[in-house]
């Protein structure tokens, strides 16, 4: 299986270690991983912001990075379902539908593709799961605390095979962090103000991490407790699931 | 282009957030209610079917809507109510005030009708020298403190008990310093009373308006709207054209969803199903188009139409709760007065649609299925095209799409993190950055993903 | 052209191909227990239910709990002897120091604890909303599960007006904190007649 690995423009930058424990994951699963180099972005940033008519360019760069894979993943749920819900070409819109099929975040595809049932992770901590609304309701990664149907959580299902991992229960389940992309910057109170009050779910119900399958939230989380001088720290969901023993 | 104004949602957001202690209740009282919407919900097994075939039956009105406008006109006829057409606020306004002037009476009784706040009908009839006197006790303490409501449902949520005793203490007399929920309800109920003995004339909203017998539907929990009705000689109900529904059977998918989303109350206290005049008394029932029509023509946008007012999508929203009602400009506030306000003014109402993080929550409480966060992600993309999103934003963009088109422009912008202080997420002028102000930078790390995995590919090789 | 033909063109201009209605014939729910499961209901939002066999129980409750030296006014003929009869020829403002209206209703609902009267049953159609204390009367055998069973009792209805009245008046516009009695009565009591 030819993967094409997928690293979001910020995590390349700033997160580099989520970056190689999700190559380690998907090779350690098996799949035959490349990452191609001439990647940028996924136009998420330019398009939420309501400029997605001057993303095509940077559209078709995507194509031609990832057509021949016969999966893409990412660990960004955010990039993903963007791509997913919005990826389009004016010269190529064949290609781009079948990118928009071929996509997925690392851990719907580790459950969903892979199948995977055990993992040699050990990370002997007490961890709070954040949902990052685009994993949750976009990709359907867990159950919407919103609807009346049954409950089921994909990165849960993975963090139960962590040896020593605990995870804490949180006041709001799948509460909004504020990052919210260009929103973290042009609504700075608001979003700051969300941020501190999730910190202040998971900090309260005990976590030492705050995980999640978005490092976006992640670095807006990790911006605040910093701030704070809180003892609280973020880490993406691949380096718990890469943890070594 | 316009410039950004003080006044936008998010400076009006950043003046509530400096009163954390407010917030901090604001955000707890709507997230109990929200609380109390998921327990009602879950008792229901078959919650998301109805919240289906509510969504369905809107579909069915929004397309229908000319036939059940025509059935609906001819019954209220048949009922013996007269009907109106308004085509804008203004006109509404003046039909309200045709009647009242017909019958000599200069003083008028409302219970909540958001359609009317949208209208500015109490300023419009105070300028013509008749009195208005809203009787929701929410919207009795707004219209006494001169400021519009914050809350659909609840419209003076934000408000705490303290600064209510104070303006009761102000316009009612009572004694400084009192603040008890109950006891300010009583000298509210006892003054209002008085209010619905003395009125000739009562206006109501309209929640559901039932196209097959010409009845209308007014849900209240405090029994305004009956008590102004049921003593008034002249009757007014002010309607949204999209208010019509099918059948009466519709009703019960309807009432089903409406409290239990608004509350978590299993139904409306009082739940008033209006047809005919009583004897001797007058009733009129006006349709407004005020912008509907024009939304109608909105692919995207048209099933905003579908909203029955239950106010579950500020409950929820995360932004509305941290900013409150007000900071949104607009009559309806929160989730879907910002996919509604756009089509209302444009230019004015710019800033709504990006007063949302895109979580989707709203979508998932709304009764009748309103996709309202993809609504948000597409007026985006309208009010960017026609040209009102601030120039700041503009250039920071157009940069941004320019780089990204690129693997070489993207590399030459700079290693490992310098480039995105510049542009990403922060595209406004570095020393000022917004992002800096309560959060810390990323620490950049000496390598970048992409540099390591060519360097360890190549030692590979 | 008049505002009417202008916005019903704007509107027939405007409006998408038409959708079908959906099915909602199979929103029914079949519940035994109906009593019970109104009594809970009727509780949770404030208001007092009591299952009785006969008139004279009620009469005997109310004397029990109620001021009867204020005035209380009723519809029904079987308590002509000992209250006022409501009169429909009088002036509805008249009413306004009602202590106790004790009204028939058509029927109650148990999912959401409402009783269902149009005006016939009311004498006046402000009674129910005007007095202070709301009481009133419904056969056991009446209780339907849910609204949707209601509506088909209904039916398009010979009535000028009709309400579901669920509780006595409430309101939590202050502070979130549930006051009952908002302009409405301040309690409600059902009798439950089986």
């Amino acid at each position: 299986m030819n993967v094409g690995l997928f690293i979001p423009c910020y995590v390349n930058q700033f997160y580099p270690g989520a970056a190689k424990a999700t190559l380690q994951l998907l090779q350690k699963a098996g799949a035959n991983v490349a990452y191609p180099v001439n990647q940028t972005c996924c136009g998420q940033p330019m398009a939420n912001s309501g400029f997605e008519h001057l993303s095509n360019d940077c559209n078709n760069l995507f194509i031609k990075n990832f057509s021949s894979f016969d999966y893409i993943v990412a660990p960004s749920a955010s990039c993903v379902l963007h791509v997913k819900d919005h990826l389009h070409s004016d010269t190529n819109e064949e290609q781009a539908a079948e990118i928009r099929s071929k996509i997925y975040e690392l851990v719907e595809f580790l459950t969903d593709i892979i199948k995977i049932e055990k993992l040699d992770a050990v990370f002997p901590h007490k961890v709070g799961l954040h949902h990052s609304c685009h994993g949750l309701r976009g990709l359907r990664l867990s159950q919407m605390s919103e609807l009346n149907a049954p409950s089921f959580s994909k990165p849960q299902y993975l963090l139960n095979m962590v040896k020593g991992l605990e995870q804490v229960q949180l006041d709001r389940q799948d509460e909004c962090c504020g990052f919210g992309g260009t929103f973290c910057i042009a609504e700075e109170a608001v979003s700051v103000k969300m941020g501190k009050d999730r910190v202040a779910d998971h900090s309260k119900n005990g976590a030492e991490y705050i995980t999640s399958s978005d490092l976006s939230c992640l670095m807006h989380l990790e911006g605040i407790l910093h701030r704070n001088k809180s003892k609280v720290r973020v880490i993406h969901i691949a380096e718990i699931l890469n943890a070594a023993t | 282009m316009r410039e950004a104004t003080t006044k936008d949602h998010a400076s009006l957001a950043g003046a509530f957030i400096k009163d954390e202690k407010r917030v901090d209740w604001h955000d707890g009282a709507l997230w109990y209610i929200r609380e109390k919407r998921d327990i009602a919900a879950k008792q229901i097994p078959e919650w998301e079917h109805l919240r289906e075939a509510a969504s369905m039956i809107k579909s069915n009105v929004i397309s229908n809507l000319h036939e059940y406008l025509l059935q609906f006109e001819s019954n209220l006829k048949k009922n013996g109510v007269t009907v109106h057409w308004a085509d804008s606020a203004e006109e509404h306004n003046q039909i309200v005030y045709s009647i009242l002037k017909a019958k000599e009476i200069n003083q008028m009784v409302k219970s909540k009708s958001m359609l009317t706040e949208e209208c500015h009908l109490n300023e419009y009839l105070e300028e013509r020298g008749i009195e208005v006197i809203n009787s929701d006790l929410g919207e009795y303490i707004q219209q006494i403190d001169n400021e519009p409501p914050s809350h659909i449902v609840l419209p003076c949520i934000h408000k705490r008990k303290e600064e209510i005793g104070e303006l009761f203490h102000e316009h009612l007399g009572t004694e400084k310093g009192l603040s008890d929920p109950t006891l300010l309800t009583r000298v509210a109920r006892k003054h209002l009373r008085n209010i619905f003995l003395t009125r000739r004339a009562a206006l109501t909203g309209v929640n559901f308006a039932v196209a097959e017998t010409g009845e209308y539907v007014v849900c209240t929990n405090e029994g305004n709207a009956d008590m102004g009705a049921h003593l008034s000689e002249v009757q007014i109900a002010s309607m949204g054209l999209e208010k019509v529904i099918p059948q009466k059977k519709h009703l019960g998918v309807f009432l089903r969803l409406l409290a239990r989303s608004a509350t978590g109350q299993p139904i409306t206290i009082y739940s008033s199903h209006y047809k005919k005049p009583r004897k001797g008394q007058e009733m009129h029932l006006i349709l407004v188009d005020a912008g509907r029509t024009r939304q109608l023509g909105r692919k995207d946008f048209r099933d905003s139409l579908k909203c029955i007012k239950c106010g579950s999508c500020m409950n929820t929203c995360p932004v509305y709760r941290k900013s409150g009602g007000l900071s949104y400009h607009n009559t309806i506030s929160g989730p879907i007065g910002a996919i509604l306000a756009p089509n209302l003014d444009m230019k004015r109402h710019e800033d709504l649609p990006f007063a949302s993080t895109l979580c989707g929550s709203c979508s998932n409480v709304c009764p009748v299925k309103i996709n309202i966060h993809d609504q948000l992600y597409k007026w985006r993309q309208v009010i960017v095209k026609e040209g009102y999103a601030t120039k700041t934003k503009t250039l920071g963009m157009k940069t941004m799409a320019w780089t990204f088109s690129s693997p070489e422009k993207f590399k030459k912008t700079g290693r490992a993190g310098r480039w995105f202080l510049k542009y990403f997420p922060f595209l406004i002028n570095n020393k000022l950055n917004p992002w800096y102000k309560q959060r810390d930078m990323p620490e950049g790390p000496s390598e970048s993903f992409g540099e390591w995995f060519v360097k360890n590919e190549n030692k590979k090789s | 052209m008049t505002t009417r033909e202008k916005i019903l063109a704007s509107v027939l201009a405007n409006q998408p191909a038409a959708t079908p209605l959906p099915d909602i014939s199979m929103f029914k729910n079949g519940s035994d227990a109906l009593v019970e499961k109104y009594m809970q209901v009727f509780k949770t939002i404030g208001g007092l239910s009591h299952v009785v066999t006969d008139i004279a129980a009620i009469k005997q409750l109310i004397t029990e709990n109620f001021d009867t030296s204020k005035r209380i006014a009723t519809t029904l003929a079987e308590f002509g002897d000992s209250f006022e009869l409501i009169s429909d020829a009088v002036d509805p403002h008249s009413y306004s120091d009602l202590e106790l209206a004790i009204i028939r209703a058509h029927f109650s609902v148990a999912e959401n604890g409402a009783v269902w009267l149009s005006d016939e049953l009311m004498g006046q159609r402000i009674i129910p909303y005007i007095c202070q204390h709301l009481a009133v009367i419904v056969d056991a055998e009446t209780i339907v599960p849910t609204l949707h069973e209601a509506y088909e009792k209904i039916g398009a209805g010979n009535y000028g007006f009709g309400g579901f009245i669920g509780g006595p008046s409430k309101t939590a516009d202050i502070e979130q904190a549930l006051v009952l009695g908002a302009h409405g009565p301040l309690s409600m009591t059902v009798f439950i007649l089986k």
